[in-house]
């Protein structure tokens, strides 16, 4: 995976578009699924608050009809009737008031009915009330649904964490896994949490105000309904292109994000290689990409909004037009126009707000995509129920057999050729050869890290496939080279191969790791806190505390993967007295590369490219004269040239 | 506060395309604010008097504004998302070139992680809030202020109500925000604990599963994820008010506009159609306010990650360049100790004490001594990774802190202990020290480091992919790869540090017998555990506890020096210390 090392695209190249917009979409109101119940309250209560709010502009309208139904009323002759006042308008040339005032509810010569604009008003506050405590319900409600569905989400990504194999992460670049478990997560929740509920609220609010618009002028609200096409084709038209630039942005993320971590981690390799400004430059082109990629996702679905503004201008200006001439006209109160301007409002500020929130939702529906891809990684094969009668595998003796096993890591290029190897209880094994012989392969055959291609491997006579990979990975306390430590006490961390020892056994294998008195100079003692990295500790010293967590785990098998290599030879002595009174009654694979830590090996076994080539105690090999004679004398080649 | 220091300080560039915006926006509000206002003429003037001519030339006037409010505002997108990204991309830019001046303590103290972090999410924030702000903070106070001042245009004495409704919604929002604020960023550190978590689980996926452990990491994550649900939980649902509250007061105002403005109508203190303009406005001031709440909610988070960023950009390495380097007359490789001392800061035991020795150009130097002796300490000494607490070093007979450090560094090869390989082919790897160097030279690096056999194994050879750190060789490939790294740059001091510990011993030894003829004339440094590996070096230097405890030759040290003797025991047996 050699990443951005190629020439730079040009900007004219489209970029990928998102794989199944549609089917990621679904999977993500999927996930809703178990909320049914929570999310139908919502919509009830969004209803009710709907149907509260959207009535309010027809109420307050009808007080401005009160009020202007009084001011007309006000100027006409006091005791003629309302018929009466018409005529006269008529006879006086002015027919457009007149038929005006033929559709309003007024008494010549009466002014404003305080009265009865107060009761109006009166229940527009109510209503408006009601309407607000329904809405902060549903708000209420959402809030606790979209949390647990993001709750779901974070978990069912760390479950995936455990199930996905070891090969996923092996040949992925860490920095994208985490920026998908990270970044993309943290973009969804934010997408859902504020996403959710608005556009729920909006859709409700967009077919309340249109049902009311309807009933107050069918007309007007035909002109308005024109423009609901519109702004959908317009959204949809940019919201597509806008799309893949979002794929892309958040791709983009990803490598760099690699990038980062790749020159953070050899930081001081890059520093004394010159490469410093190399790097720079490197980044510079990725970022710019980045730049380029997230400019047009944001300006493309940026001009959404003012599109939806623009139509619903429109909108505006063609209500006020053709309301002015239907109030002119009679046909059409001066309130329902206010009310109607008011609802159009309403009614475009929901469309709006989905428009505006497209560009989030669609940044959110990218992200869930990455997320999806990473839960849909292929997993480890399913495992069959261990067969009844097999669980207690502690407390066996602890023999292993490997039986024609086959390996390889990509098809094509096998690694393990047929080997077979048969390991008594308590014997110790040690594994020897060149380079790239195989040896760390076999460990991780033997721990079920890999599974085998062909052949089996037997735990106690019960073959791996028996088994569950918790199983076999129980019998075995391994001290690998890595000597990851996760954030948190030293004490919790010797503790980590086994959760139930006390402080006193803790104390105990630190003292036979010889890490309890490095231990206790350090202020806190055993309640030192690791830091991320466990920077605050030397190599030897991580070395020791994985000697001591191994030490702890004690199981019935041993893994001493070139465990001492960072130790220095005269602690390496002690520890060397420790491991064998360890490895007394347990069965150990050592894979060491200073022979001389393996002479008292029951069998030592000599690989060369994936099979055994030797096998046999350090003085039949020395006898035999072959390749682990040649490798034990090299080791003391340098004295002799 | 650290975000409008951030702000203005990466926002410099584009004060130009930042002012078009500005003006663009205050056009787009004031036409919006400006439609209501026709709106009230197309009533008072049209509608009232029934002069259907006004109504329709009016609403020409309307359309075009309209229009140009629309334009405008596609414009303003623009240049607001070329200035929010283009910034956001500024400062990754500057946080990136700002770690690679860090010194290893400046690393160590931010971690790796964090600075991974801080690189990028964190940048996200800060670009998040500036598209939103851009736009968002410059149009609301305009339309707030211009509602206001339309407001009173329309009708002085209903302005008063503004008096109460502001207010009103300012003190509730203050409320909730002195609510909701610490709890955001309490959201914030606990979601940097569960990216921590995750992470530990992918770099540690092996020991995990070794320990049979996923329960334990689940139940660690769950913890993380339970308590950040928790929080997030009640900040949305404190939110949840905000909006319905919000909406209370606005309609509310709506109806005492109607009341008080009704009776100012009917007492024929003020047009009618002016009341239907003022709830246009009321409502764009309340709604500007509504903006203002949506930005500052994204506030807190960008706040603390600007915090997190600005850190980076102030760190002042530990370590910087002389004002007047002194670049070195004779690039011989001689590297010197001289009564050199170093101690961590801030810990009163010396790592290394009273180092007097010197590594001469063409010989092959060692360091032996049990862990935490301070082999690699003293080792990070020469390239300058860290100072002396006293004491001098020198490369090329000068001292190492009067020297550039890309000067310094070009003098130098070095294989650490843990060999790490960028992402890339093997070739882009080799030439990582010397881009210039040809096929051939690579070859002959390889075959020194005993890597030539796998490599040409490999598929496509010096094109074969190589992943990020070099997982998808073996350790000891890896390990070959950076020898042959260090081989290819051909520098006059090779420093390897304790980095054939992953060879098996015959390659070990064939290694060392073709760099011998590969280094001459250059100095060696070699750091081992191995005695088998130094044995033969021309000088041997036996730490023992930041001290020396012996320089000479093997039969030397095993004449005078005991500790020497005890690790050729212990290793070689009894024979080879004979």
């Amino acid at each position: 995976m050699s990443m951005g090392m190629g020439p730079m695209r040009g900007a004219g190249v489209p970029v990928q578009k998102s794989k199944n917009l549609r089917g990621t979409t679904r999977r993500l109101v999927a996930r809703l699924a178990p909320e049914r119940l929570k999310l139908t309250m919502a919509l009830v209560l969004g209803v009710a608050s709907v149907a509260f709010m959207v009535s309010g502009p027809q109420i307050l309208g009808n007080a401005t009809n009160v009020l202007f139904d009084g001011i007309v009323g006000a100027k006409l002759p006091v005791g003629s009737t309302k018929a009466q006042a018409i005529q006269l308008l008529r006879a006086h040339g002015q027919g457009q008031l007149a038929s005006m005032i033929s559709g309003m509810n007024l008494v010549p010569g009466v002014g404003v009915d305080i009265t009865r604009m107060g009761e109006v008003l009166g229940l527009a506050a109510v209503v408006y009330v009601g309407g607000a405590v329904f809405n902060y319900l549903q708000g209420f409600t959402m809030a606790g649904l979209t949390q647990r569905v993001m709750f779901q989400m974070r978990q069912d990504v760390e479950a995936k964490l455990s199930r996905l194999p070891l090969r996923y992460f092996d040949s992925h670049s860490h920095g994208d896994v985490l920026s998908r478990v990270t970044n993309d997560i943290d973009n969804l929740t934010t997408t859902i949490q504020q996403g959710l509920s608005q556009l729920i609220t909006s859709i409700l609010t967009i077919v309340g105000v249109m049902g009311m618009m309807f009933w107050i002028s069918p007309l007007l609200a035909a002109v308005s309904i024109v423009t609901i096409p519109l702004a959908l084709v317009i959204t949809m038209l940019i919201a597509r292109r806008s799309q893949s630039h979002f794929v892309a942005q958040w791709k983009k993320t990803g490598t760099l994000n690699g990038l980062v971590e790749e020159t953070h981690t050899g930081h001081e390799l890059v520093q004394v290689f010159g490469r410093s400004d190399f790097v720079v430059d490197e980044f510079a082109r990725q970022n710019r990409s980045l730049y380029e990629a997230s400019f047009r996702a944001q300006f493309l679905s940026g001009i959404i909004q003012p599109s939806m503004q623009f139509i619903s201008n429109i909108n505006y200006v063609s209500i006020a037009v053709i309301g002015g001439y239907r109030v002119a006209g009679g046909l059409l109160s001066l309130g329902a126009v206010t009310a109607f301007i008011q609802y159009s409002r309403q009614f475009t500020m929901p469309i709006t707000q989905i428009a505006s929130q497209m560009n989030m939702l669609q940044s959110g529906v990218a992200s869930a995509e990455r997320v999806f891809e990473f839960l849909d990684a292929d997993e480890e094969d399913l495992e069959l129920t261990p067969a009844s009668g097999h669980e207690p595998v502690s407390g066996r003796p602890g023999s292993v057999e490997l039986d024609h096993v086959s390996f390889r890591y990509e098809p094509g290029e096998p690694l393990i050729e047929d080997f077979s190897l048969k390991v008594e209880p308590g014997e110790t094994i040690a594994i020897v050869g060149a380079t790239g012989a195989g040896k760390t392969t076999i460990v991780n055959l033997l721990v079920r890290f890999y599974e085998i291609d062909s052949g089996r491997i037997l735990l106690d006579g019960i073959d791996y496939r028996e088994l569950g990979r918790d199983q076999v990975r129980r019998s075995f306390g391994m001290v690998l080279q890595d000597t990851w430590m996760f954030s948190g006490t030293i004490r919790d961390n010797i503790r980590y191969g086994r959760p139930d020892a006390s402080d006193h056994d803790v104390v105990a294998a630190a003292e036979e790791a010889h890490v309890d008195s490095f231990v206790r100079t350090l202020p806190e003692g055993y309640d030192t806190v690791l830091d991320e990295d466990a920077s605050n500790l030397s190599s030897g010293q991580k070395q020791l505390l994985t000697i001591a967590r191994a030490f702890l785990a004690d199981q019935s098998i041993l893994i001493l993967d070139e465990a001492t290599s960072n130790v220095d030879t005269r602690t390496e002595v002690l520890i060397q007295e420790a491991m064998s009174r360890l490895r007394e009654g347990r069965t150990s694979f050592v894979i060491a590369h200073r022979l001389s830590t393996i002479r008292d090996a029951d069998t030592i076994v000599v690989m060369d490219r994936g099979r055994i080539v030797e096998q046999g105690s350090h003085e039949e090999l020395m006898k035999v004269n072959g390749v682990y004679f040649a490798l034990y004398n090299s080791q003391f080649s340098g004295a002799s040239t | 506060m650290v975000l409008i220091g951030l702000l203005v300080r990466f926002l410099r560039r584009y004060v130009r395309q930042i002012s078009v915006l500005v003006v663009l926006l205050v056009g787009q509000t004031i036409g919006n604010l400006y439609l209501p206002n026709l709106n009230a003429d197309i009533i008072n003037q049209g509608v009232v008097v029934g002069n259907l001519h006004y109504i329709l030339r009016t609403g020409e006037w309307m359309l075009s504004l309209t229009l140009l409010i629309g334009l405008a505002s596609v414009v303003a997108v623009y240049w607001a998302s070329r200035v929010a990204m283009g910034a956001g991309a500024d400062i990754r830019q500057a946080v990136f070139t700002s770690v690679q001046r860090f010194s290893a303590r400046d690393m160590n103290s931010f971690g790796t992680a964090s600075l991974i972090t801080r690189n990028t999410n964190d940048i996200q924030q800060i670009q998040i809030f500036l598209q939103m702000a851009l736009t968002m903070m410059v149009i609301a106070p305009i339309m707030c202020f211009g509602g206001i001042v339309m407001a009173l245009h329309e009708g002085a004495q209903l302005s008063t109500l503004l008096l109460v409704a502001v207010p009103v919604m300012a003190i509730f929002i203050s409320v909730v925000m002195v609510k909701v604020i610490p709890k955001f960023r309490s959201m914030q550190t606990r979601i940097d604990r569960i990216n921590e978590v995750l992470r530990e689980q992918i770099t540690g996926v092996r020991v995990i599963r070794a320990f049979v452990r996923d329960d334990f990491e689940a139940d660690r994550f769950d913890h993380a994820n339970v308590s950040l649900t928790d929080t997030a939980l009640s900040v949305n649902r404190t939110f949840a008010l905000m909006m319905p509250a919000m909406m209370v007061i606005l309609n509310l105002s709506s109806v005492a506009v109607i009341w008080f403005g009704g009776r100012l109508v009917s007492e024929g203190s003020m047009p009618i159609g002016n009341l239907t303009a003022f709830l246009t406005y009321i409502l764009q001031i309340l709604l500007s306010v509504m903006m203002a709440v949506m930005v500052a909610i994204l506030v807190p988070r960008a706040a603390a990650s600007a915090e997190r960023v600005m850190q980076v950009l102030e760190t002042t390495p530990v370590i910087e360049d002389p004002r007047s380097p002194v670049t070195p007359r004779d690039l011989n490789g001689r590297v010197r100790f001289n009564g050199v001392s170093f101690s961590y800061p801030g810990s009163e035991r010396a790592v290394l004490e009273g180092l007097t020795f010197t590594f001469e150009p063409g010989a092959t130097n060692a360091i032996i001594g049990g862990t935490g002796s301070g082999k690699t300490t003293l080792l990070n000494l020469i390239p300058r990774f860290f100072d002396t607490s006293s004491g001098v070093v020198s490369v090329n007979d000068v001292d190492v802190r009067d020297q550039a450090r890309d000067d310094l560094w070009h003098s130098l090869g070095i294989v650490p202990q843990s060999a790490y390989l960028f992402s890339g082919t093997v070739a882009s790897n080799l030439r990582f020290g010397r881009a210039q160097a040809s096929n051939e030279e690579l070859w002959r690096a390889l075959k020194v480091a005993q890597a030539s056999e796998f490599v040409s194994q490999m598929p496509g050879a010096l094109d074969a992919p190589i992943d990020q750190g070099g997982t998808n060789v073996s350790g000891g490939q890896r390990q070959r790869l950076a020898i042959a790294r260090a081989l290819v740059k051909r520098p006059n001091v090779y420093l390897f540090d304790d980095c054939f510990s992953a060879l098996d011993a015959a390659t070990d030894a064939r290694l060392r017998e073709a760099l011998a003829t590969e280094t001459q004339g250059a100095t060696v440094v070699i750091v081992a555990q191995r005695v088998s590996t130094i044995m033969h070096a021309d000088q041997i230097v036996v730490l023992d506890d930041g001290r020396i405890a012996g320089i000479g030759s093997h039969g030397e040290l095993l004449e005078s020096c005991v500790a020497y003797r005890e690790i050729v025991v212990s290793q070689l047996g009894e024979d080879a210390a004979r």
